[in-house]
């Protein structure tokens, strides 16, 4: 099905002949994914290939929100691809390279597929596949780079002997050289491009214009490959955006798509799995209390607030609450002593029999369906409607933001100071990115500012926040230990 | 020429509006302009039709996304409007006038003329003649510079030929470039464009607006192009007998020193101070000048060449040459309103329109005469009628065809036709080739 849709989108751009033939294989590590994958792929396949690379993506695009500078960026993106998306170079042994670069395409095309829908998710989409392509630019082996650029055709015309003459006086001004300006001059080579070709370029008077014509200096050439990147991408966006409609008759593929399209909205979704080692072996209903005022995203301490205040909440209160208490390590019988004892003062406890302990044992798949239930990502708790994601629900009213921050977090070193920087990045409508400056200041200690929950990783799950949070203070208590038995 | 009659005549009156629209403005020629070509091929009906023109009624009523399939709907529905001005904007991808049946996804400004603006007002700063909205002969200086320097980058830069610098009215002009692949330039190209063309930051506060170099680095060499043509006073040294004659006349030492005086008050010479980044000179300066604060400017600027002479040390005496282009530029390059060039959608005032404070015509100038050119001499509506009047009592046919090749409007008509055409025969001559 995949297969067809694809091919009878690409049909339009010729060569269906040679495509019947394409396994997939590719000679270089860089591509500028002009073929698309017209091999069989499982469902499977389709969806972790574009899931992992929109976790690197979406890695991008909090980092572009968080003003990381481009080394950051640059680090931080490599290790997220050779966690999810590793890519290597020809010249690595023993690694089926093959096998990683279909990866690397299949994902991509996935996502095609995903983010043509609009024209806010094609600019996105756009955004950050370029900065991915330009990290691995950089970062690839330069004679693989250098056998790259040759195959394909960019439109640039090399600069003669006598034209570079002519212009000589303007072109040195293009060419650092710290000692010998002449002979560098005469090494460097340049090519003439239409201006509109490398508008960056222009912009910052990098290259010099003549009759319409910019010329670029060999190393500015990348400049040159990111702008037909590019603008090869926004063009096949488009192409894809007419053609979707064919895909969209699959009943097996569009809630991928959906799904993938709307967690690029709120980072990755992940279903948080609690591994016992990080939650340490299992929490009791006193703890709560404890836990929630130093591990607790905010979301979830609001609930915890208003818990303790109403003794009661409302019925997406306790479902989210509960889901996270369950999957921090709250078992079902601490589950239910807890909520009895936070409900005491309120409801009376026949009606919380009646009423609760069905719902509790239904979240632990212990009645009805007998599903266990995950706990809810970041992405649920930002279209739920009550107790959902507060950076999100309080963006309307920044005055009540603020102050549940200061009184949520101000123990943990929070200050006022802080607040223009997690305002701002809730008017942008990063809520994740507020969430993870949070983590980063209230656990300034062992956190850097950008290294977010580990490996400059943001929030994109409640669990995943405390399971970090009670990590770090389980690592520094060891550090502690040990310093003192020495 | 009955010129004493437009001081009574009201530029907005309706009547008045009318009979400028009815027998002066060139829709003809308009719509020769903005459709790029004669034949209506299938293709070339998505030009004028597509395009999206705003009026600013006389109750200052504004009416967006009007569009119409050619010349004659047009000056109909305008001089039924008859709207105290109006704009040009860009074609869409639908037309304007259905705007609001169509699709918002499929309704997108596509193409336009790439266009410029420079308003007076930018140079309030550091003009001493006028301020705000009056202009004299001596602020056009600042105006004529800067067309010179965009005409020629952009001619020479760029590769554009088909520019039209059309006088805004009052105290600024506009450029329009018509060029096919100006027009069909998307916004993050327009951006680079102007950004590359400003070297000046706008803004009230006085201050250090010129940032282009990078660190010690030397200008970029369209700029020291600049700096060597236009403000030979620097580099009268350097500058070879052949250069010599290129040099425009008119330059800084002329604009800025000799007629504007811009440094020979207290307040100019203090701005020139804050611009110097060697502290100790500029205090041996300001004890100098504080003395004798009302010598002209020229006198002070060689002072100030002096001083940088005596300099011991060879960087900072290059800090300070540095200092001293950036200065020239500050007071001598165009200052870009750059908003209204970057995005397509930006509407600009059409030319030909009259401008409701002064009743003068937006009328289309000749970049290589730009220093000739006086604004007070533009004629104005009540002007034009005067000349129908006088035109329609001596021959009372009633032929009202060429009502416009009676008036003084006519030389600012032909220019424009000219240009409509040469936007045109490019364009056929494109189409052969494919």
């Amino acid at each position: 099905m995949f297969q067809a849709a694809k091919q009878a989108k690409f049909q339009r751009g010729g060569s269906t002949d040679d495509i019947l033939l394409d396994d997939g294989n590719t000679s270089y590590r860089l591509s500028l994914y002009d073929k698309p994958p017209l091999y069989d792929v499982t469902v499977e396949e389709f969806e972790t290939s574009a899931l992992d690379r929109l976790r690197i993506l979406a890695e991008i695009e909090s980092s572009a929100a968080r003003n990381r500078s481009w080394d950051e960026t640059k680090q931080v993106t490599m290790i997220q691809c050779g966690k999810y998306l590793p890519l290597n170079s020809n010249s690595a042994s023993g690694i089926d390279v093959q096998a990683e670069r279909r990866k690397d395409c299949l994902g991509h095309f996935v996502l095609r597929l995903a983010f043509c829908r609009s024209e806010e998710l094609r600019r996105r989409f756009i955004r950050a596949e370029s900065t991915l392509f330009k990290i691995r630019f950089e970062t690839d082996d330069s004679n693989e780079r250098r056998a790259f650029l040759d195959s394909k055709d960019f439109n640039w015309i090399s600069v003669s002997k006598d034209e570079k003459a002519e212009y000589k006086e303007q072109l040195q001004h293009f060419i650092s050289a710290k000692v010998d300006l002449t002979t560098a001059f005469k090494n460097e080579a340049f090519y003439k491009v239409k201006w509109t070709t490398i508008p960056d370029l222009v912009e910052k008077r990098k290259v010099f214009l003549k009759g319409g014509y910019a010329y670029v200096p060999a190393r500015e050439q990348a400049s040159i490959i990111y702008s037909a990147f590019e603008e090869r991408l926004e063009a096949a966006l488009q192409a894809t955006s007419r053609a979707i409609s064919l895909v969209d008759e699959d009943t097996r593929l569009n809630p991928i798509l959906d799904n993938l399209a709307q967690g690029f909205i709120a980072g990755v979704p992940s279903d948080w799995v609690a591994s016992g080692e990080t939650t340490g072996d299992g929490i009791t209903a006193d703890m709560v209390d404890s836990l929630a005022k130093q591990h607790f995203p905010l979301c979830m301490r609001v609930l915890q607030q208003s818990l303790r205040k109403d003794h009661h909440l409302k019925h997406f209160g306790r479902l989210h609450y509960g889901l996270f208490l369950k999957v921090l390590g709250l078992s079902i019988d601490e589950a239910i002593a807890f909520w009895r004892k936070s409900f005491a003062g309120g409801p009376g406890s026949d009606k919380f029999d009646k009423e609760y302990r069905y719902n509790i044992r239904h979240s632990f798949g212990l009645e009805g369906r007998r599903m266990n239930y995950p706990a809810k990502n970041c992405l649920q708790l930002h279209s739920a409607h009550e107790a959902g994601c507060p950076y999100r629900q309080l963006e309307g009213s920044p005055e009540n933001l603020q102050s549940a921050l200061l009184s949520s977090y101000s123990a943990q070193g929070l200050t006022v100071d802080d607040l223009p920087e997690i305002m701002a990045q809730v008017k942008k409508k990063s809520y994740h990115v507020a969430c993870t400056r949070v983590f980063e200041i209230t656990h300034a200690r062992s956190v850097k500012k950008g290294e977010g929950l580990g490996d400059g990783e943001s929030v994109t799950h409640p669990n995943q926040y405390a399971a970090r949070s009670i990590e770090l203070e389980k690592e520094s208590k060891e550090s502690k230990l040990e310093i003192n038995s020495m | 020429m009955a010129l004493s009659s437009d001081i009574d005549i009201d530029p907005t009156s309706e009547e008045v509006l009318l009979t400028f629209y009815r027998r002066l403005y060139p829709f003809k020629q308009l719509f020769k302009w903005l459709n790029r070509g004669p034949e209506r091929t299938e293709k070339e009906t998505r030009l004028f039709p597509y395009r999206e023109f705003a009026f600013t009624l006389r109750n200052d009523a504004y009416l967006r996304y009007n569009s119409y399939p050619s010349d004659i709907e047009m000056k109909k529905h305008v001089c039924l409007l008859t709207p105290s001005r109006f704009e040009i904007g860009p074609v869409y991808s639908a037309q304007p006038k259905d705007k609001k049946t169509v699709r918002p996804t499929h309704f997108k400004a596509e193409k336009r003329e790439v266009v410029f603006d420079i308003d007076m007002t930018d140079y309030d700063p550091i003009r001493t003649c006028c301020s705000e909205a009056d202009i004299c002969k001596r602020c056009w200086g600042f105006i004529a510079i800067a067309v010179e320097i965009l005409d020629t980058a952009i001619r020479d830069q760029f590769g554009y030929t088909q520019l039209l610098w059309v006088y805004s009215g009052r105290r600024g002009i506009h450029l329009w470039i018509s060029d096919k692949e100006a027009f069909e330039l998307t916004d993050d190209q327009r951006k680079a464009m102007v950004e590359y063309l400003t070297v000046i930051k706008n803004g009230k506060e006085p201050g250090k607006r010129v940032n282009v170099r990078f660190g010690m680095k030397d200008l970029p060499p369209t700029l020291k192009y600049f700096c060597r043509y236009f403000c030979h006073c620097y580099y009268e040294a350097h500058v070879s007998p052949r250069d010599a004659c290129q040099a425009i006349n008119k330059t800084f030492d002329e604009l800025i020193l000799q007629d504007q005086d811009c440094f020979g008050s207290q307040e100019g010479y203090e701005t020139l101070l804050s611009l110097i980044p060697d502290a100790k000179l500029a205090s041996r300066l300001r004890e100098k000048w504080s003395q004798k604060p009302d010598s002209p400017s020229y006198i002070k600027w060689d002072e100030m060449k002096v001083e940088i002479k005596e300099l011991k040390d060879k960087n900072a005496r290059q800090n300070m040459r540095n200092a001293m282009e950036d200065i020239l530029l500050q007071y001598a390059y165009p200052r870009l309103d750059a908003e209204v060039s970057k995005h397509r959608n930006h509407l600009l005032k059409a030319p030909f329109c009259i401008h409701p404070k002064t009743g003068r015509i937006c009328v289309p100038v000749d970049p290589h005469r730009i220093r000739e050119f006086d604004p007070s001499e533009v004629p104005t509506v009540g002007q034009l009628l005067a000349e129908l009047d006088a035109a329609g009592s001596n021959n009372s046919d009633g032929d009202r065809r060429d009502d416009s090749q009676k008036t003084s409007l006519k030389p600012y008509i032909d220019m424009f036709e000219q240009y409509a055409n040469s936007v045109q025969e490019k364009q056929i001559k494109m189409d052969l080739s494919w």
